[in-house]
């Protein structure tokens, strides 16, 4: 178990460090572009460029450059913004965290149950008009972009249907933190959570449909049976058990890639300024150190999470371990 | 070409199309081809999804004689003074805002006469429907050559990783770690903010900012490792299997294993691939477009006509719903028919996308 824990750890640590340099060679080694200049925003003035040649060390060998950014990023954490005059960029993305964690969070509590009943009744009533109906909703789930499915909801509940008792509560479009108020907090959440669930659900309810299916075949479901036991208990206390390790898992990644910018065309759609939202709007005025920031942390966070899972793993199932 | 092998105790029909075992005289069992064939074309939902998809593919090939003969408009040049004859009364095409403080200008809504503005106009007077045929041409080739980058790049790197072993693999699974991790639009971002307005020449390859080439590539090379980890199992475990080890105890060279034992065995899931990659290539180019960093103005995609709809949201939603309808509806026969062909090669697979 320690050994697979060490052994992970260092492929974490060289995946990261994979990652920062392929971000790094984005921003400062591409052919033909001058980084001072993409660094500083647009009509930057000879001072600015000049200043920003000398902070990240551009006339200098390209490791320091390498060193030097990661530098302003991890251990001095002063990166500014040009474009924004000395913004600090690092205390804007913390801002920013509460906002996509409510959104992923939220989202995952509504995919998870979802998932979990699809997936069961699917597999309970195997081949009747039940499952097929729910799989083809399913796979219409995964089929459509999520950006297009928060547009149409936000048709319906901001415009068409806003003035009927159906959808009146649904308050404008944009954040309201949690610790304000958090009846209105909900409110502002809900439409987001359920656009970005449905995806989910399909997603989550097949796999788990298809692995509740196969477990039906497996000696131990025999033995539960032969014991006498209710169909319904062999499936959520038997079946269900085995197949959540797979669940588990998915779950893990998705939630850590959602977080690392996944769910920036939600909130982009909503109006939350989380990162992915943040991110986008660095794009939109080409503030390049914001974007530098983001890509890094959010990159990180998402392999830490992978981590976290690959270990979750070796302790729900054994096996793993040895390997 | 049509093969038939008469048998006794086979009762087949005659003249069955088919790659069939052409030289099997003693054995006139179908080869695994044929097999797989016949299951698909028995599976009437994959073959109603296929027949769509080949429909929404002609329409959208047909996109530069619909504009020109059928239409008469060119949707990449905006027509804001324009107007047209309905029911015999002359209408602006962009007419000016009824609501609020009268200020600005609403396009005209779905006149659904084929002839001209079918679905409307975008605010800058361009037929939506024109648009979106030509988008469409856009957004499938995205798709497919995605696709087909993505295949290549896994196949060789699953390979290689799974039959080499050892150092080879090592370097290549953290490799394929590292893009797996990376955010995608994260990554899209960072590209396109460097390469803005900008050409790359790297080597003999040049790039133009605008060129098709910039999201087909970040699009391929992301999706790899969902692609290559599969691979890179199975060849892993058809290296320990009983005929490729009796191969080896022959004194079989490994190139001749390779090509002979273990990748046909990887062209079947590859083939599984193709229609599901494609459905998810699709989806992630409807999103970089839609949020700027794919197909770049004035060339369009299902993705950028969802991006133009977004402003004309609530006075005219059909800018932004008939694109989402063509993604949903061609992403849905995709991953309906690509269902059919894993079923049909691969019934007891476990290969599902992106996992395992």
């Amino acid at each position: 178990m320690l050994n697979t824990l060490i052994r992970r750890l260092f492929q974490m640590i060289f995946v990261m460090f994979g990652i920062s340099v392929v971000v790094f060679l984005i921003f400062f080694a591409t052919p033909g572009v001058d980084p001072a200049a993409r660094i500083a925003g647009r009509n930057a003035a000879p001072e600015t460029l000049a200043q920003v040649r000398h902070d990240f060390g551009l006339d200098r060998p390209v490791p320091v450059q390498y060193v030097l950014m990661m530098k302003k990023l991890f251990v001095t954490r002063d990166l500014t913004s040009f474009q924004n005059r000395g913004q600090q960029v690092i205390p804007e993305l913390v801002d920013a965290t509460p906002i996509t964690l409510s959104l992923v969070t939220g989202g995952a509590v509504f995919w998870v149950i979802g998932g979990i009943v699809v997936g069961l009744l699917a597999a309970a009533f195997k081949n009747s008009v039940l499952d097929r109906g729910l799989m083809i909703l399913g796979l219409i789930g995964i089929s459509m972009p999520v950006f297009w499915l928060g547009e149409v909801l936000n048709l319906i509940t901001q415009s068409r249907l806003h003035d009927t008792w159906l959808f009146a509560w649904v308050p404008a479009l944009g954040y309201k933190p949690l610790l304000d108020d958090p009846w209105e907090w909900f409110k502002t959440m809900l439409i987001p959570w359920i656009s970005l669930a449905i995806l989910y659900i399909g997603l989550y309810g097949r796999v788990l449909r298809a692995s509740l299916i196969e477990a039906q075949e497996e000696d131990y479901i025999r033995t539960a049976r032969s014991k006498g036991l209710t169909e319904t208990r062999v499936l959520i206390r038997h079946a269900l058990r085995t197949s959540l390790i797979t669940f588990v898992t998915l779950f893990g990644l998705d939630f850590g890639a959602l977080v690392g910018g996944g769910a920036l065309l939600t909130e982009v759609v909503f109006g939350l300024q989380g990162v992915g939202k943040l991110t986008y709007d660095s794009l939109k005025a080409l503030d390049l150190p914001v974007i530098m920031a983001s890509v890094i942390y959010a990159s990180f966070f998402v392999v830490a999470a992978n981590f976290v899972v690959d270990m979750a793993y070796a302790v729900l199932d054994p096996r793993v371990r040895g390997r | 070409m049509s093969v038939s092998v008469p048998s006794a105790d086979e009762n087949r029909p005659i003249g069955e199309m088919g790659q069939g075992p052409v030289a099997a005289k003693k054995r006139p069992a179908a080869g695994p081809w044929v097999t797989a064939y016949r299951k698909l074309i028995r599976d009437r939902a994959a073959v109603a999804a296929l027949l769509v998809f080949i429909l929404i593919v002609i329409g959208c090939a047909m996109a530069p004689y619909y504009a020109a003969n059928i239409a008469h408009t060119d949707p990449f040049r905006s027509n804001i003074s324009g107007s047209i004859t309905l029911n015999g009364q002359e209408q602006p095409i962009l007419e000016a805002s009824t609501e609020g403080l009268g200020l600005g200008t609403v396009p005209i809504g779905p006149t659904w006469d084929i002839h001209a503005y079918f679905l409307g106009a975008d605010d800058q007077g361009r037929d939506v429907f024109a648009r979106l045929l030509y988008g469409g041409i856009n957004s499938l080739l995205i798709s497919t050559g995605a696709s087909v980058i993505c295949l290549v790049f896994a196949a060789i790197m699953g390979v290689v990783a799974g039959f080499f072993g050892g150092m080879v693999d090592g370097i290549l699974s953290r490799i394929l770690d590292v893009i797996w991790a990376f955010p995608i639009f994260l990554l899209a971002i960072s590209l396109s903010i460097v390469l803005i307005q900008q050409s790359i020449d790297i080597g003999p390859i040049h790039i133009t900012s605008g060129s098709l080439w910039l999201p087909t590539f970040i699009i391929g090379v992301v999706y790899v490792p969902y692609v290559a980890r599969p691979i890179r199992g199975q060849v892993l475990s058809l290296k320990n299997s009983e005929f490729v080890l009796a191969a080896i105890g022959l004194g079989v060279p490994s190139h001749r294993i390779l090509w002979k034992d273990i990748l046909p065995n990887v062209a079947t899931t590859l083939i599984v691939f193709v229609p599901l990659m494609m459905a998810l290539n699709m989806l992630t180019e409807s999103a970089l477009s839609f949020l700027s960093i794919g197909v770049q103005a004035p060339d369009a995609s299902w993705g950028t006509i969802i991006q133009d709809g977004q402003t004309l949201l609530y006075t005219r939603p059909t800018v932004a719903l008939a694109p989402g309808i063509a993604i949903a509806v061609s992403v849905l026969a995709l991953n309906v028919f690509g269902d059919g062909v894993r079923d049909a090669l691969d019934p007891r697979s476990k290969l599902r996308l992106g996992r395992d």
